[in-house]
């Protein structure tokens, strides 16, 4: 551990918070329609895809409603990303395939669409030995666009809902989401792509490069059109890569200032809504409360796995090297991390992606040390609470919010209220199912593929049978089910002998099934968290009181990350004991 | 009373009890019956798992070996009989609270005796056949047939049969003391009554139906409660579910026996067994203080309150005003305007009169006594507006102003200048001037002044703390009320209320989201107690009150909104507590189980051919063997049901120190408690266990 690395999360966790503030305010003044310096720029090309899409914006639509559009639009979305993906060689007129790679079968491509559609980005492939720039540009980036606009537009019909007055009208879908795209994640996206290129990121439509090394070997170099793709991969927590080894490469991610810019592009969206809703409820306060009890959680996250990478391995302790910090050197287990990001910056870098479901990496999470690769398994069990998915982490956590102010409303002597609304059998009911969900297909899909030959074909050789293979496995649908597709590495869902896919097959278990726990833990989700939108708009509002239990202090802090960390950890400790605590507490390889 | 009585009386309590609790013990083996257990999702699967654990001990004992794993039966047999004691421990919770109200309920159709009525038209007819609008005649010492309201004569009636306060009460026709219940007694005159009833559906029977549970729905809360509970149980079904293969695939095969015994351990069973018990036993402390809520939904509202409405007279002053102050006319001495209004009011016995006769002691003046001394007394009438006495030839009165004004000019004399001035000062502050005279002489007035009751001031701030408003509603004028409010400390006041401003007010509360709760006794408050979220009416009201309220406060005594309030906080925060304890728990019950089933999983070689599983470092308690722990946590599961029997029934303790106090405090004792509690009680349950199975 160094002053440095410390110094560096600190800092992280200060810039964040200084750039959210601002941004979530400027996010509850686009959702509330009022004027925001873009909106002279931006109204023309707002009203021009309205008329161009059809679209009756004005409408107000209850949740069904909204529910409607938001799968209708999806299924489109999908449609045509698999069509676009399975006819790949079809767009070579375009010049974009210059590598003329052919297209991925189709359960892996399968897989590969329910991923983006899903926001998990989840990827069996490789991109650059699988994927056309133009599959890139018009496929997936698209939808990386898309999925993370329709994570926001979700938790801000939950927060219509949950601040809604009279009626059942949670806004209007198609607006939500043509104002997402237009006035958050494109000039995020136009500045971050500036960034990113001016630092050595590249961006270009060139044939891939052969490299003589000095050893005399031959080298193919990847090329493309990466900056555009790498800023809303991080802004709308997608993770997928351009390249296999995503952040980790040179060309997504050249050097720390990068890295720590594109820590930040992960979680100012994230970070921003938990003030949006602070100021769209008029309760600044419980915003800050909310934002303090993620914030805990994941610092504490940060903290734990930076101590157990700066301390080293077991491998390095048996062989009696040195780990401490010494000049030139921040010492700890180097292993599987890129040295100009370090300890702290891999450490910070892993937890960011794996509590939002961005599920980028810079490092490689298998060569982390027991406790620290347990961190990330931690993360994930908490269903995208700790910020979370953009969108996907608000609305994610005001149902735990929902939760913990029933359980807590109760023990005041009151029958429960959340911002004056009372909670009652429906809104529990939904919120109940709506946390469910996630730990159901984790837990599900995972027994498939352990209890099965066809599940057990996607393990590694060299784990196959032992907890690494389970935790393979485990961490593969568990990531799938957090839309976060983050991989632990050696579950594989594609063989493919050569770049371009000639001669490449899938397995059908694996990609179908974790394509079905994706958009199952997905959407189902979002039906729930629309259905409690639904449910609380019409209800009556109680002025506080004296009784009344309040949401924005300490005490409810501290209820609110006991009950996230009980139902997580009661959740998922039986089978986190059985891969990577198992693993972690023995020195003995299996 | 006697000693002998004392004895008698504790002797058959003690064997209602025992026949109560012999009563809730068979009960609880008859609510076995899944027909009962589907209604609550928690112990249907408990009792599922008590069947399998069975069925599985019983192929082990007669069937060979082929279930249960390397499993011993009389393992299997162990966890079988505790699931069952688990699940019978719940039914008896539910028992003992419906046992409860059962005995009140018995003593209640004792007094449904058939009587038959006498018609108006002198037929008679079997009271159970009474319906609406028959009207029937009721002498003294005569059981009253049915519901009804007075419509001629007054009487007194012993109500003790309901209320048990023995002391008989009025009951006459017209007024706000109309309403008549079944089966009391007219003790003294006659009374004619219209029946108010249809046949069965008499208060009587209500009451017997509620205090014995047969009428209990869910409340709203209850099944929110409910529906959070089933789907704990259901995460719980899929982690354990998918245990057997994530084992499977460990190499380490787990019997169905441990995983039912994991299941059971993690799912909520304590709140899920206590929990209609908790409901009942909040029904059954309000019947205690003699209120009836006609509903549990009302109970749980009444915990809700933010808005008290008050009836200033008898809730927040006494229900007579006193005398206060002398103000004698210039020329007068205190003493002898004292002498006088005592004299005046020797054979007044209104509380008023027997007020002055007490403040002018205070000035020195001997009590008179009536009989000693010549006099004859003049009532108060409607037409004089005024009494006294005459004494010695001479004549002592006391009214209102103007009456007095009007017999001292009839007399010759004429008022003071200054005699109008007071009076109108005392009406304007809010009192009441009597006016005293002796013959043709105005001598003074004596201020009657509406009297806070002792100790409502503190009853207020408790009341605030709690986070309820209170409005005292009052036919006074504004100044009148602001000056009492202002002197009791309630929060705010309704002036010159009528029951339409009542009405409005309440309308208005709700409006900003407010629930409100208020008594009343009379038929026009009925519309107003029927709009409230919490409607009190007085036993002693009219039939009409006591329809449109949520409760019936059998002992008519305003201010036990107070404690009606406190209940349904109680019974709100009892399921709060109980559902925190319950999860818990979940977390020391997972380090005994777990690594217990674990104890083979990825074993390692640890020395001299001796293999054991890493994570047996989870046994952070120590847990004797893996059986002895398993068996343990489910035995601690379901003694914990019965030892927390006696909370759910009283109830936890509620305090008036602010939400955010009670939060921490409730998360403290029944968060953190329950974090902690179950380690010390697995602990000490697996040192007997684990001693009894190494001898």
């Amino acid at each position: 551990m160094t002053l440095l690395g410390w110094a560096t999360i600190a800092i992280f966790a200060l810039v964040l918070t200084a750039l959210a503030y601002p941004l979530g305010r400027y996010m509850a003044r686009v959702y509330q329609g009022e004027r925001v310096f873009l909106t002279p720029i931006l109204q023309w090309p707002e009203s021009f895809i309205y008329r161009v899409i059809r679209v009756d914006h004005k409408q107000q639509q209850d949740w069904k409603a909204y529910a409607r559009s938001l799968i209708v639009f999806s299924l489109a979305g999908w449609l045509l990303l698999y069509f676009i993906l399975r006819t790949q060689t079809l767009w070579n007129f375009t010049g974009l395939n210059p590598e003329h790679f052919h297209s991925a079968p189709w359960n892996v491509t399968f897989n590969t669409v329910s991923s983006f559609l899903s926001n998990t980005n989840w990827q069996y492939y490789s991109g650059e030995t699988t994927m056309s720039y133009f599959s890139q540009m018009a496929g997936l980036t698209v939808q990386n666009w898309l999925s993370a606009g329709i994570g926001v537009v979700v938790a801000v019909a939950l927060v219509r809902g949950i601040v809604g007055r009279s009626g059942r009208s949670l806004g209007n879908f198609w607006q939500d989401i043509v104002r997402t795209t237009l006035y958050i994640l494109a000039p995020i996206s136009v500045i971050g792509a500036i960034v990113l290129i001016s630092q050595g990121v590249i961006d270009n439509f060139a044939s891939y490069l052969t490299a003589h090394t000095v050893t005399g070997l031959t080298q193919t170099i990847g090329m493309g059109p990466v900056a555009s793709q790498e800023v809303i991969k991080e802004l709308g927590t997608n993770g997928g890569g351009f390249f296999n080894t995503n952040s980790a490469h040179p060309f997504e991610n050249p050097d720390g200032f990068t890295n720590f810019f594109e820590m930040l592009l992960v979680l100012v969206i994230p970070a921003a809504l938990i003030f949006m809703y602070g100021k769209m409820t008029g309760n600044r306060r419980q915003g800050i409360a909310i934002y303090g009890a993620v914030m805990l959680m994941f610092l504490g996250a940060v903290a734990v796995a930076y101590i157990a990478e700066a301390h080293g391995s077991p491998a390095q302790h048996a062989a009696g090297l040195h780990t401490g910090a010494i000049a030139g050197s921040g010492g700890g287990n180097m292993e599987g991390k890129e040295q100009r990001f370090g300890i702290a910056g891999s450490a910070l870098f892993d937890v960011i992606t794996t509590v939002t479901s961005c599920g980028a990496v810079n490092s490689a999470i298998e060569s982390y040390t027991g406790i620290g690769g347990a961190v990330p398994f931690a993360n994930l069990s908490a269903s995208e609470v700790i910020f979370g998915g953009v969108g996907t982490g608000l609305y994610s956590i005001l149902l735990y919010v929902l939760l913990a102010v029933f359980i807590g409303g109760l023990m005041v002597g009151r029958t429960p209220e959340w911002l004056g609304k009372k909670l009652e059998a429906r809104e529990i009911k939904l919120a109940g199912l709506g946390i469910l969900i996630t730990p159901l297909a984790a837990l599900f899909c995972t027994a498939m593929a352990t209890a099965t030959s066809a599940g057990r074909a996607s393990i590694s050789k060299v784990a196959a049978g032992g907890p690494q293979g389970f935790s393979e496995t485990f961490y593969a649908y568990l990531s799938q089910a957090n839309n976060n597709g983050s991989a632990f590495a050696g579950y594989t869902g594609l063989v493919q002998p050569a770049a371009g896919n000639l001669g490449s097959h899938g397995i059908s278990f694996a990609d179908l099934l974790g394509g079905v726990d994706m958009l199952f833990a997905r959407y189902a989700p979002i039906l729930f968290a629309l259905a409690v939108a639904g449910a609380l708009a019409g209800k009556k509002v109680s002025p506080v009181g004296l009784g009344t239990m309040r949401t924005d202090n300490p005490t409810f802090v501290v209820l609110l990350i006991g009950v996230i960390v009980i139902v997580g950890a009661l959740t998922f400790f039986p089978a986190l004991l059985l891969g990577p605590i198992v693993q972690g507490l023995t020195g003995h390889l299996y | 009373m006697s000693d002998s009585q004392t004895h008698h009386g504790q002797e058959s309590a003690s064997l209602m009890q025992g026949a109560m609790i012999r009563r809730a013990l068979l009960d609880s083996i008859i609510k076995l019956d899944p027909r009962v257990q589907i209604r609550n999702p928690v112990m249907f699967v408990v009792e599922i798992g008590s069947v399998i654990t069975t069925v599985t001990w019983l192929i082990q004992v007669f069937g060979g070996k082929a279930l249960g794993g390397n499993d011993p039966a009389w393992y299997t047999f162990t966890i079988a009989i505790w699931l069952w004691l688990t699940v019978i421990f719940a039914n008896a919770a539910e028992a003992f609270a419906e046992g409860r109200g059962r005995a009140q309920a018995a003593t209640l159709r004792s007094m449904r005796k058939e009587t038959v009525a006498v018609m108006q038209d002198g037929s008679s007819k079997a009271a159970s056949e009474l319906t609406r609008g028959d009207v029937v005649v009721v002498a003294a010492g005569e059981l009253i047939p049915g519901d009804g309201t007075v419509i001629e004569g007054i009487a007194s009636v012993d109500e003790s049969a309901i209320t048990g306060e023995s002391a008989p009460v009025i009951r006459e026709s017209g007024g706000d003391r109309s309403a008549v219940t079944g089966g009391t007694k007219v003790v003294s005159d006659r009374l004619v009554i219209e029946i108010t009833q249809e046949p069965g559906h008499s208060f009587l029977d209500r009451m017997i139906s509620l205090v014995e549970g047969a009428a209990r729905r869910k409340t709203p809360n209850e099944i929110a409660l409910n529906i959070l509970l089933a789907a704990l149980t259901l995460i719980f079904v899929i982690v354990v579910a998918t245990l057997r293969p994530f084992s499977l695939f460990a190499g380490a095969s787990i019997s169905d026996t441990s995983l039912i015994a994991l299941l059971v351990a993690l799912i909520p069973t304590t709140i899920g067994a206590l929990l209609s018990a908790i409901g009942i036993a909040g029904m059954d402390r309000l019947v205690r203080r003699n209120v009836l809520a006609l509903s549990g939904r009302a109970v749980e509202a009444s915990g809700d309150v933010d808005v008290l409405l008050l009836d200033k007279t008898g809730t927040i002053t006494i229900g007579n005003r006193l005398a206060s102050e002398l103000i004698p006319m210039p020329g007068v001495a205190e003493t002898e305007l004292a002498e006088v209004a005592q004299l005046s009011s020797l054979a007044d016995e209104t509380p008023e009169g027997r007020s002055i006769v007490v403040l002018a002691k205070q000035y020195g003046i001997r009590e008179h006594e009536m009989a000693h001394i010549n006099a004859h007394f003049v009532p108060f009438t409607a037409q004089t507006r005024m009494s006294g006495i005459d004494l010695d030839g001479q004549q002592i009165r006391k009214g209102a102003g103007d009456a007095v004004i009007a017999f001292v000019e009839g007399e010759g004399g004429a008022p003071p200048p200054q005699l109008r001035e007071v009076v109108e000062r005392i009406a304007r502050e809010g009192g009441t001037p009597l006016a005293v005279a002796r013959d043709s002489q105005i001598l003074g007035v004596i201020y009657l002044k509406d009297t806070i009751k002792e100790g409502m001031k503190a009853r207020f701030d408790h009341l605030r703390a709690m986070g309820i408003r209170t409005v005292m509603v009052t036919g006074d004028n504004r100044l009148t009320a602001a000056k009492i409010a202002e002197e009791s400390g309630v929060d705010d006041f309704l002036a010159e209320a009528t029951p339409e401003a009542k009405l409005a007010l309440i309308r208005e509360q709700q409006g900003e989201g407010y629930m409100v709760a208020m008594t009343g006794d009379g038929t026009n408050d009925a519309p107003a107690l029927a709009q409230a979220d919490v409607g009190v009416a007085m036993n002693s009201g009219t039939q009409a009150a006591r329809e449109a309220g949520n409760m019936v406060d059998l002992d008519s005594n305003p201010t036990k909104l107070i404690e009606i309030v406190e209940v349904g906080k109680q019974l709100l925060i009892t399921r709060g507590a109980l559902t925190t304890f319950s999860i818990a728990n979940d977390v020391a019950k997972y380090f005994a189980i777990l690594p217990a089933i674990f104890a083979t999983v990825w074993a390692v070689r640890v020395g001299s051919g001796r293999s054991e599983s890493p994570l047996h470092v989870l046994n952070i308690m120590g847990l004797g063997d893996p059986r002895s722990a398993v068996i343990s946590a489910i035995v601690f599961n379901a003694i914990v049901i019965p030892l927390l029997i006696p909370l759910s029934l009283k109830g936890v303790r509620y305090r008036p120190i602010g939400a955010g106090a009670l939060l921490r405090r409730n998360m403290l004792i029944y968060g953190l408690g329950g974090l902690i509690a179950p380690f010390i009680g697995i602990k000490l349950i697996d040192l007997v266990v684990h001693g009894l199975l190494g001898a």
